[in-house]
């Protein structure tokens, strides 16, 4: 079953007459004649889990949203910027009325009356389409001052950001809504209680969004079905590295992680074999060969030692050296730490230092321990999650692949000596 | 790897040791009757404040404006926004200096991004990057015409190894498509239009139906 990417490459499905032709906003008509308690109801049935990397019930996180009367938001994270994540950017740019009714229904659910898209800065083609998508949108009034000639007012404004990967983490982005240096809060409050402008917010990614209008044109229970028990529905994952077909593949939730990789994209070029990959991003400790019979869901990947995070494949195949592999994931940490924490801001950067003592043939055995113990400082000793995002991939390297990292070591201290 | 720019006394940090002025007092926000803001600017930044509770919020896309016009976070251009937007020139810097794609120091007119992370990298994205900086540094005028700068993921690993050139996203490129891309790039027509993005069908087998 397809629920977001069937016929995205229809042409003028991007255009609200291409969307309406299909059926657009139908769902919207339907979530406003029925009350907010009995839409978030449905998104409770629905059982839909947050697709931007953390896999938390929406349902659940609007109900966290106080009642009454005061200033709610809604932001919509578009910020997309965890290393092999791109669904966001396809489902944006193909068909981004989605994404607007998405936020008109959930805003309903959630009572908020202030709406925001915040889209990274590089996606310039994603923000132009969006920011047309939103004129025709308001101009047809289903956002705006009393949707469709309802009781319910929702504005929408596309906010683009500059470049920075910790705007993709939900208190980060909130500071830099706010028009500050994108560096997280402390938790709790968390954004549901006290979030941007100091209100409640209600923060949701891009597809998770996008995937309301099919569970009200479903119905909760009808979406339940659809994957395994505890991670129900449809999800696009983003498959790239070294496969042959990569790009953005729309599975249900619970099938085998070899048909991905595999049977979709391809797998690696004729003669290579799969060395390691990241199921969710390049955040996700790194499973190997053996594990591609786990299933693609939230649970099964939590069992097998990693996460599905934001849906993200990388896949590496067996003629790269692991050590380029931590290299490159620990830069982009040591570059993307806003410095706010000390174990993260200083535990990236002395990572990478450590790693090029290794390829400088500096480095003893001893190292890959000491590393391994900085990756433990770091885990939940920071605000936000970017130090544990460098931290557990890299951790499951070491424990992984000691004798590869042992071998290179060797060879460079020898071929240096 | 681009090695890591050196100051006074081999430091990180530009001006470290010189003299701070303790009498100067900060700059406040900039007196309206005498700031010059172009037009388009003020009307682009006033658009932007409407949007948002708090003016704060507009800091982001006013400076990308600014950035836009003076071609980088100038004092001047920052001085612009602050007077436009009733904060001081030392917040847009604190704001400027934390964001990639906000440049604080003069660079060349066409901005090329090279994404060096994994899936990129994986598929050849350090050698790209290697060419690109040489093609352009051989190009005439090639600091003032290119900022070539390698960039972290720019969430396009399906068309790796990319670049993003003024804001369009190009792949799968390979060492040859560079003399091209630069070409295309400083003449203002559309670079390498059989590889934009914009044009990729998606990968999914139902996305045509």
């Amino acid at each position: 079953v397809k629920l977001l990417l069937n016929g995205i490459d229809e042409p003028g499905l991007s255009t609200l007459e291409g969307y309406e032709r299909r059926g657009g906003y139908r769902s919207l008509r339907k979530a406003l004649g029925m009350t907010p308690e009995a839409v978030l109801e449905q998104l409770k049935t629905s059982g839909l889990r947050g697709r931007g990397g953390a896999g938390f019930a929406m349902g659940t996180k609007v109900s966290f949203l106080p009642k009454g009367s005061m200033d709610k938001y809604l932001v919509c994270n578009a910020d997309e910027s965890e290393p092999g994540t791109f669904k966001d950017r396809e489902l944006m740019q193909k068909t981004p009325h989605s994404l607007i009714e998405g936020i008109a229904i959930a805003s309903y659910a959630a009572g908020t009356g202030r709406a925001y898209i915040y889209i990274r800065g590089e996606y310039v083609l994603q923000a132009d389409i969006l920011d047309a998508a939103l004129r025709e949108a308001r101009a047809a009034g289903y956002v705006g001052e009393h949707v469709l000639g309802s009781e319910h007012s929702v504005s929408l404004v596309v906010h683009r950001g500059a470049g920075a990967y910790i705007c993709g983490e939900e208190t980060g982005l909130l500071d830099s809504l706010e028009g500050k240096r994108g560096n997280p809060r402390l938790k709790p409050p968390f954004p549901a209680i006290q979030g941007l402008y100091q209100g409640p917010t209600l923060i949701n990614n891009v597809e998770t969004l996008s995937t309301v209008p099919s569970i009200i044109a479903l119905g909760g229970e009808e979406y339940a079905k659809l994957g395994v028990e505890t991670s129900t529905g449809t999800k696009v994952v983003s498959v790239s590295g070294h496969v042959r077909r990569p790009g953005n593949y729309e599975i249900e939730l619970g099938v085998p992680s070899r048909e991905i990789i595999y049977g979709l994209a391809g797998g690696p070029a004729e003669g290579r074999k799969v060395k390691c990959w990241f199921p969710g991003g390049s955040s996700s400790p790194v499973l190997k060969e053996e594990d591609l019979d786990v299933p693609y869901d939230f649970n099964s990947m939590a069992q097998a030692g990693s996460m599905l995070g934001s849906g993200a494949v990388i896949v590496v195949d067996d003629s790269t050296p692991i050590m380029k592999v931590a290299l490159k994931t620990a830069k982009l940490y040591r570059h993307e730490s806003c410095g706010k924490c000390t174990p993260c801001r200083e535990g990236t950067n002395w990572t990478v230092k450590m790693l090029e003592r290794i390829d400088a043939g500096e480095a003893t055995p001893m190292d890959l321990d000491i590393m391994a113990s900085v990756q433990e400082h770091i885990i939940g000793n920071c605000l936000c999650v970017l130090g544990d995002a460098m931290a557990m991939p890299i951790g499951s390297m070491i424990a992984k692949f000691r004798d590869e990292f042992e071998a290179h070591m060797e060879e460079r201290r020898l071929s240096h000596a | 790897m681009t090695a890591v720019r050196r100051f006074e006394h081999g430091s990180r940090v530009p001006g470290w040791d010189a003299a701070v002025d303790l009498e100067k007092d900060p700059a406040v926000i900039p007196d309206a009757a005498t700031t010059e803001v172009p037009q388009e600017l003020r009307a682009e930044i006033e658009g932007h404040l409407a949007l948002y509770p708090d003016r704060h919020s507009a800091a982001l896309p006013a400076l990308a404006a600014a950035q836009r016009l003076h071609g980088w976070c100038s004092p001047e251009a920052l001085e612009q926004v602050a007077c436009v937007m009733r904060v001081t020139p030392a917040y847009l810097e604190s704001v400027a200096t934390f964001y990639d794609m906000l440049e604080t120091s003069p660079v060349g007119r066409h901005s090329v991004y090279v994404c060096t992370n994994i899936s990129c990298s994986l598929c050849g994205a350090d050698e790209l990057l290697e060419a690109m900086q040489s093609a352009a540094d051989a190009a005439p005028d090639g600091a003032a015409e290119f900022n070539v700068r390698g960039f972290e993921c720019l969430g396009a690993c399906d068309i790796a190894p990319m670049a993003s050139v003024d804001g369009v996203y190009v792949g799968p490129l390979s060492v040859d498509d560079v003399p091209q891309l630069l070409d295309d790039a400083r003449a203002g027509r559309p670079v390498l239009p059989a590889k934009q993005l914009a044009r990729r069908p998606c990968a999914d087998p139902e996305a045509g139906a």
